[in-house]
């Protein structure tokens, strides 16, 4: 094990598949600079221009010449900086990318890669931290992963790198400065496999991305309560490890799932109902959601810190999913719990 | 390099293409009625002559990218007719299986990369295939079709910007036809034409009439010559007619109609035949050998594709992902 954070995992991973495949370019705005984050640094410095460009601000031409480029036997790793800047990419990304090898009848493959990170508490306003991700799980062709852990993120960026489909690849701006260790020598995440973090009999927690830390603060609280919670990364939304997931909520009889953006249409409803259609007949409550209100992300950093989904939201979410057994008369819709 | 001149085995074999698409594009109308091809049918005749002028001088390995009006483009640059007709009826015997259809006409093996039904959307992906060219540092080319109505939208600017940025080795070949969908490019923009739109950049340009084959064939000669040594851009703007309407069905297909004598002036086909006979590159007798073979080549695609069957749903489903 090395110590390392998620920014620099996803640096040395690039790197790393940079130097052993001269097919991978990186592709983006101020990617040979090492970008906002520095999640290119110093690649410009060690495989040239010709392979780390710069790009102007033209997130349909850069995430379409990835297409191409992708097509005629190169392996764009692009970078949108923000999610938010993903609207601007989106014909290219789902009527191009995503269907190339349906519509061609298998004849074309696009093995691309498109990074980008989302997520709040950066005060950074509602066009620069949203959590777009479930849009895009919409789409049959792309794949969708987001890592929670260094270890994960470069585990997964190497199996993305690798794939021989479009993956959207999506970082959380929150996670990228934390010290953790990671496995020396790197090991692959496989794209579409689930990760237990934490086992527990009680209920079952399915966090994504930054979520999955809040989750484990929670549990820890719900252990000093009695209650042992099991959570569960899925890692990749799309294609989504449902087996382990429906496996554990069938143990537990119980399911909160949570993540950082807006609760309505979020990844947590597909969740949720995959999870009841999977375990009906084990579930003893409803599953409960946490997510982002209804609202645009708001600046002010008190408004914003509110609007953040935290692990109190998970606690009380676990407890009332576990609580739920214990009432005797049903619970008014006006008291049951919005997240 | 001076461009070559056209010569009489050239202007034979650029008859015979664009006779080939006349004759398939010809039938598309009836075929289109009885139910027999699927979905939206945009036929390109008036503009064969920029098909053949310019994808007869590719090779496989040089990529185009088309659009919406693209079975002119596919079969000239060598995607086999039976092919392109199964797709167009959705079988499996189809050039992408039956799951593309006309809009979306792929030919890998002839280089033929993608053809898009979002107006514009293939532009940078064809500046992704020059780009990977010139990373990988051969000859091969990229020419990508669209129409005037393409450069109103973003992606034309940002790819234009990039392409001459880069210094890719991409030809932007546009069918200037003067309508875009079902309205006129005066009521899209106040430019004149598309080589006003890319002044700026200063890459080498023209306007070339779309009915002038030799025109097309040479402009597009000392361009590709240029652009085979790893750079360019470069547009070819042809400006052409669209004989029928938007897509076979349009109900104001009639809108731009035009008398016998008018549309002789505008068609690639009638132009270059008697320019040919004028040469003597070709007799009487062959015009008719060439729309009969063209004919007869129909006829079999039809059959072709009609011994085919779809793909089962579980068979398409497989082709959702690509595997390792």
């Amino acid at each position: 094990m090395s110590e390392t954070t998620y920014v620099k995992a996803i640096n040395a991973t690039l790197a790393r598949a940079m130097r052993e495949d001269e097919r991978v370019i990186v592709v983006g705005e101020d990617v040979a600079e090492g970008g906002p984050y520095l999640a290119t640094e110093g690649l410009a410095d060690e495989f040239g221009r010709e392979r780390v460009r710069n790009t102007p601000i033209s997130e349909s031409a850069v995430t379409g010449i990835a297409v191409g480029a992708a097509q005629s036997g190169l392996k764009p790793v692009i970078e949108i900086m923000f999610i938010d800047f993903i609207t601007l990419a989106l014909d290219q990304l789902v009527n191009q990318a995503a269907k190339a090898h349906f519509m061609s009848g298998g004849q074309l493959s696009v093995p691309m890669v498109l990074r980008t990170q989302g997520g709040s508490g950066g005060r950074a306003g509602a066009q620069h931290s949203q959590s777009l991700e479930a849009w895009l799980t919409h789409i049959p062709g792309l794949k969708v992963v987001m890592p929670a852990t260094a270890a994960d993120a470069a585990g997964l960026l190497q199996s993305a790198i690798a794939d021989p489909n479009p993956v959207v690849f999506v970082e959380n701006k929150s996670l990228y400065y934390r010290r953790e260790e990671v496995p020396e020598p790197p090991e692959a995440v496989p794209i579409g496999r689930a990760k237990v973090v934490r086992p527990g009999r009680h209920v079952t927690i399915v966090a994504l991305s930054r979520m999955v830390g809040e989750a484990l603060t929670a549990a820890e609280r719900l252990a000093s309560d009695g209650i042992e919670a099991e959570v569960i990364d899925p890692r990749t939304l799309l294609p989504l490890d449902l087996d382990p997931i429906a496996d554990s909520v069938r143990r537990t009889g119980r399911a909160v799932v949570a993540h950082e953006a807006v609760r309505t249409g979020g990844f947590g409803a597909e969740l949720a109902a995959e999870l009841q259609a999977a375990a009906f007949d084990y579930l003893d409550a409803p599953i409960q959601r946490v997510g982002a209100p209804f609202m645009p992300v708001p600046l002010s950093p008190p408004l914003e810190d509110d609007y953040r989904p935290q692990s109190d939201q998970i606690y009380s979410a676990a407890r009332y999913a576990v609580e739920w057994a214990d009432r005797e008369e049903p619970v008014p819709i006006a008291e049951r719990p919005a997240g | 390099m001076a461009a070559q001149r056209l010569d009489a085995g050239t202007a034979r074999d650029l008859l015979a293409t664009m006779w080939r698409i006349r004759r398939f594009e010809e039938r598309m109308a009836t075929l289109h009625q009885r139910l027999l091809v699927h979905g939206l049918i945009h036929l390109s005749i008036g503009s064969e002559g920029v098909a053949a002028g310019v994808c007869r001088q590719l090779r496989d390995d040089d990529e185009i990218y088309s659009g919406h009006r693209a079975h002119g483009h596919v079969l000239a640059k060598g995607a086999p007719m039976d092919r392109v007709m199964a797709e167009l009826m959705g079988r499996s015997a189809g050039l992408c299986q039956g799951l593309g259809g006309s809009m979306h006409l792929v030919d890998v093996e002839h280089g033929v990369m993608g053809a898009t039904g979002v107006v514009g959307g293939n532009l940078p992906m064809a500046a992704g295939g020059a780009l990977a060219a010139k990373i990988r540092g051969g000859d091969q080319v990229t020419v990508v079709f669209f129409g005037d109505g393409a450069v109103q939208a973003g992606h034309f600017a940002e790819t234009v910007n990039l392409a001459a940025l880069w210094e890719l080795p991409l030809i932007l070949v546009c069918e200037n036809n003067g309508m875009a969908e079902f309205t006129t490019r005066a009521e899209h923009t106040t430019v004149d034409s598309v080589c006003d739109v890319v002044a700026p950049y200063g890459f080498e340009r023209q306007v070339v009439e779309g009915a002038d084959v030799p025109k097309i064939w040479r402009a597009f000669n000392g361009y590709l010559e240029k652009a085979r040594t790893g750079t360019g851009p470069f547009l070819l703007e042809c400006k052409t007619h669209r004989r029928r309407g938007h897509y076979e069905g349009d109900p104001l297909a009639s809108r731009n109609a035009l008398n016998d004598a008018e549309w002789a002036k505008l068609d690639p086909i009638a132009q270059l035949e008697a320019l040919a006979t004028k040469r003597g590159w070709i007799e009487e007798e062959s015009a008719q050998e060439l729309t009969a073979a063209a004919d007869a080549e129909v006829d079999r695609a039809i059959a072709f594709g009609r011994a085919s069957e779809p793909l089962t749903p579980a068979e398409a489903s497989q082709l959702v992902y690509a595997r390792p």
